[in-house]
């Protein structure tokens, strides 16, 4: 019975090795037919929210719309993308885990970012070890300009926490210098990396701005009622309410709000404020807010390109980095199309020297970080216009105060 | 005015909390099962209301009319085809308890995944009685003090049920003593399946009521378990009045905490406060006798 079983599984083993042989030729032999990309992304965890609104439709829309096209042109040749997807499940270990996987396993052409600073940062090392073109573009953090100094392949795209920050600072400076607000912001933010770093950089970008600082408190991640911390916010007396928060809190900081009849003459909540959703959920009252993000809503490319995800995805896309993470698509592409080969080092290398055309314009990175990204956005009419910094071309005028809430 | 402006709104945390944890303390207490797909259950009742409301027209309050027996029976169903079994099989509580936290892991990713098939992983929201209302000089939220006192008609009742009648106290026997329960002619499986499948009501209600003012995600269930769990322990498992005041003490010193000290030691606070009660009280604060 015994060796019966052994003999079973000897031919098993053997079967699939042969298998397993047979397979890794015949992807050999395929990959001048395809380009096999890769990517692991949070289909499941705490992260699932933000990568699939942000991430995730765009990753599905880039890969139809290139194959739509006959796909990415590689020498003379047209080639394919063929997707190899995995679930991190929000967690760093399977995150990197799965890069390893993509990278030795599936020996994918190019690998696709996960969702979050964190997972960025996370899988940072790995991506440069295999040395991998890293586009990590949901991340927002002050060490991407040393970052991308150290990993010669990575991208980063949404700019740093203190840009953020002094974005929204010079805003705010412009409008009390033109009497529109005073002196007075309260601040609260999210207890975990996102939080710290804006509100750090907040911290320092207001007061040098000549703002004080009325009422400044952390939360912790997942609080289910941010009354208390509203109500002392309010008996603050802002002229600024600045929340640098996460789409549950930016949700419920904003209802909350509404309840409570807080006006202030600027309401600026954090992440979610550029996503459908909140447009969805509060209407003619989401007119007004301010949020980090936001895109310039006149230009030809993104209406086509709105009117594109919306088709293809059935949703809206988040105004913040959604047209962001399109563009990194595009850039990889043109990158690929330029080297003329699967030359990951060398399409690293065009990354970030080349100039490219996208929905958001053209993109040319300086080492290695996107240098013009929008800090403040407002609901303006139903649309999410970017108003800082209002050097950028684009920038619209901010409506201060805010409405009343209806 | 201040205490009444801490009091209030903790209170309205609080119950939710208390909501949250009823059902559970009725599906671990008695049914004996460590229902680890708890919070996708919640969170399913929400997609559940959600869609009703997004898609009919239907408000929450309508909703439960709707999805309090359908949960009823999917859990009934799950009980008497999965879970009995299971009960049946293990030789004592522990065997048992391992076997029901093993299978329901299961579940969990099968609710899961067809949440997340179904929805996908974005956030929903909407609203639904998000109007304020001052009661005492406090502002609360008309849909939140709603979930109130739905969690203190639910509790005291259901602790009317269990201590007044002929079921409850059946069901109560079970809790204590399974075997000796038998021996007196009370068929222990039924009852531990219309419990279970009683505690699934009572997690729908949460899931619909709680839609109307949290936003929530197909990933978002084990926040609720988590949270459900620590009420359930604290307040003494198996009791319902427990979970009750459990669940509006939290609420009381988070909001406190709030705001005193920092909000940023909520759930510091949330934690010392399990450690503390566990400490004193190894079974709850209604393990034994009502304190």
């Amino acid at each position: 019975m015994i060796s019966a079983n052994r003999r079973t599984l000897l031919r098993i083993t053997s079967l699939a090795a042969a298998a397993a042989a047979l397979g890794s030729f015949t992807s050999a032999a395929e990959a001048q037919e395809k380009i096999r990309i890769g990517y692991s992304i949070s289909k499941t965890g705490p992260y699932a929210g933000g990568a699939s609104i942000t991430t995730l439709p765009n990753y599905e829309l880039w890969v139809k719309d290139v194959n739509a096209a006959g796909g990415i042109k590689v020498g003379d040749k047209k080639l394919p993308i063929e997707v190899v997807e995995y679930d991190d499940r929000s967690s760093s270990e399977e995150a990197v885990k799965a890069i390893e996987r993509l990278a030795n396993q599936d020996k994918v052409d190019f690998i696709l970012s996960p969702w979050s600073t964190g997972l960025n940062l996370a899988v940072g090392p790995t991506l440069n070890r295999l040395g991998y073109p890293h586009l990590a573009v949901t991340s927002v953090t002050d060490k991407a300009p040393e970052l991308a100094k150290r990993w010669s392949n990575a991208t980063f795209w949404l700019g740093t926490s203190a840009q953020i920050s002094e974005g929204l600072a010079e805003l705010l400076g412009k409008l009390k210098s033109e009497g529109k607000i005073g002196s007075n912001i309260a601040m609260v933010s999210v207890a975990d990396q996102f939080g710290i770093e804006l509100s750090a950089a907040g911290r320092e970008a207001f007061k040098k701005a000549g703002f004080t600082l009325a009422y400044d408190k952390t939360y912790p991640m997942g609080s289910q009622d941010l009354q208390p911390l509203l109500k002392d916010a309010i008996a603050a007396n802002p002229d600024a309410f600045i929340a640098f928060s996460y789409p549950p809190d930016t949700i419920a900081l904003t209802e909350q709000a509404q309840l409570l009849k807080f006006n202030p003459k600027v309401f600026y909540v954090g992440v979610g404020t550029a996503f459908p959703l909140y447009k969805g959920k509060f209407a003619a009252n989401s007119d007004g807010v301010m949020g980090i993000g936001g895109w310039n809503a006149d230009s030809a490319q993104l209406k086509d390109y709105l009117a594109r995800h919306k088709a293809a995805t059935g949703k809206e896309p988040d105004r913040w980095a959604s047209s962001i993470t399109y563009a990194s698509l595009q850039v990889l592409q043109q990158a690929i199309e330029k080297v003329g080969k699967l030359d990951r080092a060398a399409v690293a290398a065009e990354i970030r020297s080349g100039t490219f055309d996208t929905v958001i314009g053209k993109v040319k990175l300086k080492d290695g970080l996107l240098q013009e990204v929008w800090s403040v956005g407002q609901w303006q009419n139903g649309e999410f216009y970017a108003l800082a910094p209002t050097s950028l071309p684009g920038a619209r005028a901010p409506v201060v105060p805010k409405p009343q809430w209806q | 005015m201040l205490l009444l402006d801490i009091v209030l709104p903790g209170l309205v945390l609080g119950g939710m909390y208390a909501l949250i944890a009823l059902g559970l303390t009725l599906q671990y207490g008695v049914a004996r099962i460590m229902n680890l797909s708890y919070g996708e259950s919640l969170v399913a009742a929400a997609f559940g209301a959600l869609s009703l409301y997004t898609g009919l027209g239907l408000s929450p309050l309508m909703a439960l009319l709707l999805a309090v027996p359908g949960a009823i029976l999917i859990n009934w169903l799950l009980y008497r085809f999965l879970l009995e079994r299971l009960m049946r099989r293990g030789k004592d509580r522990g065997a048992q308890e391992i076997d029901s936290i093993l299978v329901t892991f299961g579940v969990l990713f099968v609710i899961q995944g067809i949440m997340l098939i179904a929805f996908g992983g974005q956030y929903y929201s909407y609203s639904y009685l998000s109007v304020p209302v001052v009661v005492l000089g406090s502002t609360l939220a008309v849909n939140r003090l709603v979930a109130l006192l739905f969690a203190a008609e639910i509790g005291i009742a259901v602790y009317l049920a269990l201590t007044r009648t002929r079921v409850g106290t059946a069901v109560r026997a079970i809790a204590v003593d399974a075997n000796a329960a038998r021996l007196v002619g009370i068929d222990v499986a039924a009852m531990s399946g219309l419990t279970f499948a009683f505690g699934g009501g009572l997690v729908a209600i949460g899931g619909v009521l709680i839609s109307m003012f949290l936003t929530f995600n197909a990933s978002m269930g084990v926040i609720f378990t988590m949270k459900a769990l620590v009420v359930v322990i604290m307040g003494g498992v198996g009791n319902v009045l427990g979970a009750l005041v459990a669940g509006l003490l939290l609420g009381v010193v988070e909001t406190a905490v709030a705001r005193l000290v920092d909000p940023g030691l909520t759930l510091a606070a949330t934690y010392a406060l399990f450690l503390g009660v566990l400490l004193i009280r190894p079974t709850g604060l209604f393990g034994r006798a009502a304190s």
